[in-house]
């Protein structure tokens, strides 16, 4: 069996398995946004964007964009049969009231607690830009975040606390990686699922916290590439 | 019946009036609804020392990215700057614009508690970040909430899809974005639009932007700018 770690691919083709039918749900940047493209043909899953359009479709064809229907990624996109347009405000008021149903946002920490810090690096260039990830976070019913377990550095991203600026306290329900599966519960985290070839001491081995699992960790649904 | 006159002859003649140190509400957001044939009037006009509330801060010279290269901005409330923002980044790296750097939602909301005459309100959003910095924080039935003040402008710029002469307007797709908010917090909003039809022929079940928002109307070279 193979020791790499998954693709950003695979962690989006992980997350997708998370979406039941019939859900309202958000994606953010990064990884999250690979996720449409994996989810399962038999269910319906309907996308929000902040700009304000729910029934979200895929990306337009090209020669057939319209520049007024654009993600919240400026990319040009469709509308799903039964989609809506509607303000930014009403987009947010879906987002903190907690009207959606599943949230997904990339990450570059996450705490024992479910702490997300995803909008800035300490001492990078630039301004920053919170966008619609402090709104999302608060608000979701189920908060997921999908980012590589690891930074470029080695280091672990799920740590005790954070120590970049946060986007939410106590916000992420599940952290899906290129090694795991980990749901924060009030007991602290919890080991679900470790990516293939993988063992649950080597995922404790790059996480900071205390990760309870089981004697035996089930591996990753993935299909074989 | 007899009415205000709102539609402008001329985008130039729209922005004239504008003085220097006014705070202007820009919509528009990923490319689309941006009022770019009035930006570009505002940049000809010359107006400095401005204060500026918009989701982002321009793409290259689009958007408000010219009042960025003319150096006619001095302060920014904004959600997302923008990695696009050059002329914006370049003067907020040398400390010569202020920024405020606000949660999406909370700027759509706190503009439209201004609009509604409410003057602050609690929010989840951003406790225990820095966006909570120096913001009175508040237990209610058991959850932490943080005290936004509701934000107002001297204008709106916006962009529609069409305007009556009255000023009742409708959007088109995600082009809507920040613009109906924008156009109930401001003193005084100026409208672009594609099309201006005599009034009557909006139906009234779908106009978004009633008229009582809107003071002026001018129409919009072209579809886009950028």
């Amino acid at each position: 069996m193979s020791k790499s770690r998954l693709t950003r691919e695979q962690i989006a083709e992980r997350a997708a398995m998370e979406l039941p039918d019939g859900v309202y749900v958000n994606l953010g940047w990064g990884i999250p946004n690979l996720i449409a493209a994996y989810v399962p043909s038999n269910i319906s899953v309907y996308f929000h964007s902040e700009n304000g359009i729910l029934g979200m479709g895929p990306r337009a064809k090209s020669g057939e964009e319209d520049f007024d229907l654009v993600d919240a990624m400026k990319v040009p996109v469709t509308l799903l049969s039964g989609g809506s347009y509607f303000s930014q405000d009403d987009a947010h008021v879906m987002t903190r009231g907690g009207h959606l149903d599943i949230c997904i946002l990339g990450g570059l920490q996450v705490s024992e607690r479910g702490d997300l810090a995803n909008w800035r690096v300490p001492g990078a260039k630039g301004a920053g830009g919170i966008g619609g990830a402090m709104d999302i976070s608060v608000g979701a019913k189920k908060l997921f975040v999908t980012m590589e377990h690891t930074a470029k550095d080695g280091s672990p991203k799920i740590v005790k606390t954070c120590t970049y600026p946060l986007t939410a306290i106590e916000c992420v329900d599940t952290i899906i990686t290129d090694l795991a599966v980990i749901d924060v519960t009030p007991d602290g985290l919890v080991l679900r699922e470790v990516a293939p070839g993988f063992t649950s001491e080597e995922v404790q081995a790059v996480t900071e916290p205390k990760l309870r699992y089981a004697a035996k960790v089930p591996v990753m649904p993935l299909k074989p590439h | 019946m007899p009415l205000k006159e709102k539609v402008c002859p001329s985008i130039d003649a729209a922005v004239a009036d504008i003085p220097d140190g006014a705070t202007i509400m820009f919509g528009g957001f990923g490319g689309a609804g941006f009022p770019n044939n009035l930006i570009q009037g505002l940049a000809r006009q010359g107006a400095k020392n401005l204060s500026v509330i918009s989701n982002n801060c321009g793409t290259g010279e689009g958007e408000l990215g010219v009042l960025f290269k003319n150096k006619q901005i001095r302060r920014v409330v904004a959600a997302f700057p923008g990695p696009g923002a050059k002329y914006f980044q370049e003067q907020f790296d040398v400390g010569e614009i202020e920024l405020e750097l606000v949660p999406q939602g909370i700027l759509c909301e706190r503009m439209r508690a201004y609009g509604a005459g409410i003057p602050a309100f609690f929010s989840p959003v951003g406790v225990g970040t820095e966006v909570a910095r120096g913001k009175e924080e508040r237990e209610i039935r058991g959850k932490r909430y943080i005290l936004e003040q509701a934000l107002g402008a001297d204008y709106a710029f916006i962009r529609a899809h069409r305007a009556d002469y009255m000023g009742n307007l409708i959007y088109r797709k995600a082009a809507r974005n920040f613009n109906p908010i924008m156009a109930t917090a401001a003193k005084f909003t100026i409208v672009e639009v594609e099309e201006i039809v005599p009034t009557g022929e909006l139906d009234p079940e779908t106009i978004v932007t009633p008229s009582i928002f809107v003071d002026r109307i001018v129409q919009a070279a072209g579809k886009r700018y950028v």
